[in-house]
């Protein structure tokens, strides 16, 4: 024995193999004949997400179809991981909109900072996570394409509790 | 009707070895599946369900993309080695269903035809010869590989295979004690109830051999190189060991060689100890073909679909077993495992043999016939040589790894577990 290694000599019913083996035995046959399987069947069955789920992005809109967003341009100062790109224009009447909003999903780490910083409650992160594309430019959202979303909108907070406590 | 001869008797082996092999194929084909479905259900899972009914088709699948995968070889293989490993991994198991006996002969117009493909007078001694050969897949498949792990897993896999190798075929001493006979149609005749012929023991083996047949079936299990003895494959500490540096067909051959393995054994325990293809409780599938010809009892075409029905559901049964035991119990340290092949199996089985031996000669000075009384008398002595048994392992001093009496510093690295 290297060293001061301590032997426990334990009982004879703990080194028992014997036992010890058809105990196992015993545990993954009643595992084997059990119904009750846990598998999620996925794409057949989906996630129930939790309303505060944080993931694909969503832009809100006016009753008249155009985007919430006043190019205040908090977003992409507050986005920790730089993944928002925001080029502000003025229209005829002398009000702001983004002519350019990309959001980078591939960067985004979905912190949620650009929902809770927007003044206008334009930007939205989602209750959405299947966004597999097949090419890496397609998960570079542009205005057009956040408009277009339609899943739910993350909660920032849980309406029943909103201080957290 | 007569055992058939000539060109039909020709015909008779071409075609049964074409169905036998389709068969086994097919077999080791649903095995997999199995296994999967199986160890999916032990862990609350559903298993391969997605492609065809059940998952069945799964194996198509497999099969389609091992085929279509990339075949690599690394530079520094020894190339000729490198290519045969694969198929000595897959041979022994299917020549060695040769003489495995799947049902009762069945009656043509050109005579009878035993359902076993070579009935061959070697018997089971055919059986450990072919056997032994499943080494040099495992060997040579390491070796070839020119990898450090591949040698390793081969290395153990050598010297695991050879160990039990020698339990194997000690537990199958007290069988010949019993029958006087190797050739597996007459081990399950043995097994049968005649009111002509020979003498019969008229019960299947596992009662009278009852530890000769958790011996050759642990020794089965190192065969085979399945958990709890898959130390030559050893995923986490030798990368699946012998055949790492395989892929695409070669990989799925060592894959089909372990499980056509399995099935064989399952085969030859079903054969040795669980009575072959005979259906219990129901005398009408008794058939013998004596060595000079003579048929005891009414062949038809019925029985023989029954009785390969019966062979069936025993082997598939035992395959179970061999899976349940997979998932359920870990692996040994490899210093307990030698240890159990050589300090403990081989005793225990010449200690058996002799007992067994000892036990015959007392019942046959005392006078009893063989048969039914005779199986009883053995099928007792068992039951106590089985609870000797379960006591020494029960008590743990006999499989672990040292503790007691073991060396001090510069010993084996695992010692002072277990006690």
């Amino acid at each position: 024995m290297p060293g001061d290694v301590k032997v426990v000599e334990r009982p004879r019913a703990e080194s028992s193999y014997v036992r010890a083996a058809a105990k196992g035995m015993s545990i993954t046959m009643r595992h084997l004949l059990s119904p009750n399987k846990k598998t999620q069947q996925y794409p057949d069955e989906k996630w129930e997400l939790a309303p505060r789920t944080r993931g694909t992005h969503r832009m809100a809109v006016h009753e008249d179809g155009r985007a919430k967003c006043v190019a205040c341009g908090l977003c992409p100062t507050v986005c920790p991981v730089n993944c928002i790109k925001l080029v502000p224009a003025e229209d005829e009447s002398g009000e702001r909109y983004a002519a350019i909003y990309e959001i980078d999903e591939f960067r985004c780490i979905f912190c949620g900072y650009c929902q809770e910083v927007c003044p206008v409650e334009a930007i939205h992160l989602g209750v959405h996570y299947e966004n597999a594309e097949y090419s890496r430019e397609r998960w570079v959202y542009d205005l057009e394409r956040l408009v277009e979303q339609e899943h739910d909108v993350t909660a920032l907070w849980d309406p029943q509790d909103p201080a957290s406590q | 009707m007569n055992p058939v001869t000539g060109g039909a008797f020709v015909l008779a082996t071409v075609g049964k070895v074409i169905l036998f092999f389709s068969v086994l194929m097919l077999a080791v084909m649903l095995a997999t599946i199995f296994e999967r479905k199986v160890c999916g259900f032990m862990q609350d899972r559903s298993g391969p369900n997605r492609v065809g009914p059940w998952g069945l088709l799964q194996v198509i699948a497999d099969g389609l993309k091992n085929l279509l995968k990339e075949e690599t070889m690394p530079a520094q293989a020894v190339r000729p080695f490198f290519l045969l490993a694969p198929v000595l991994g897959i041979l022994p198991a299917t020549i060695l269903f040769a003489v495995i006996p799947f049902a009762s002969p069945l009656p043509t117009q050109w005579g009878l035809v035993e359902m076993i493909v070579a009935d061959v007078p070697i018997g089971f001694l055919y059986v450990l010869a072919i056997g032994s050969i499943g080494v040099y897949g495992v060997a040579m498949g390491g070796w070839a590989s020119g990898s450090k792990y591949s040698l390793l897993g081969g290395l153990r896999g050598s010297a695991q295979m050879v160990s039990y190798e020698v339990a194997l075929a000690l537990s199958l001493v007290p069988l010949i004690l019993l029958t006087g006979d190797v050739r597996a149609p007459e081990i399950v005749s043995m097994q049968q109830t005649f009111t002509a012929g020979p003498a019969t023991y008229a019960t299947w083996f596992m009662f009278p051999l009852l530890v000769g047949l958790f011996f050759f079936f642990v020794s089965g299990l190192a065969e085979t190189n399945r958990l709890p003895f898959d130390l030559p494959e050893a995923e986490a500490e030798l990368i699946t060991g012998y055949h790492t540096e395989y892929s695409a067909m070669k990989f799925s051959m060592f894959m089909i060689g372990e499980f056509a393995h399995v099935i064989t054994v399952a085969a030859l325990v079903t054969v040795f100890f669980l009575g072959g293809w005979d259906i219990p409780f129901w005398q009408g599938d008794n058939i013998r073909v004596l060595s000079d010809g003579t048929v005891i009892g009414e062949p038809t075409w019925w029985k023989t679909l029954l009785t390969l029905g019966a062979f069936g559901v025993k082997t598939s049964l035992l395959v179970l077993v061999f899976v349940w035991i997979r998932w359920t119990l870990p692996r040994f340290r490899y210093d307990q495992l030698m240890d159990l092949g050589w300090k403990f199996m081989l005793e225990a089985v010449t200690v058996y043999i002799l007992v067994i031996a000892f036990v015959i000669l007392g019942i046959e000075a005392v006078g009893i016939p063989a048969g039914g009384w005779y199986a009883f008398v053995l099928f007792l002595v068992n039951l106590a040589l089985a609870g000797v048994l379960f006591f020494a392992m029960d008590r743990g001093t006999l499989i672990r790894g040292g503790a007691k009496g073991a060396k001090p510093a510069g010993g084996d690295a695992g010692e002072g577990q277990g006690g």
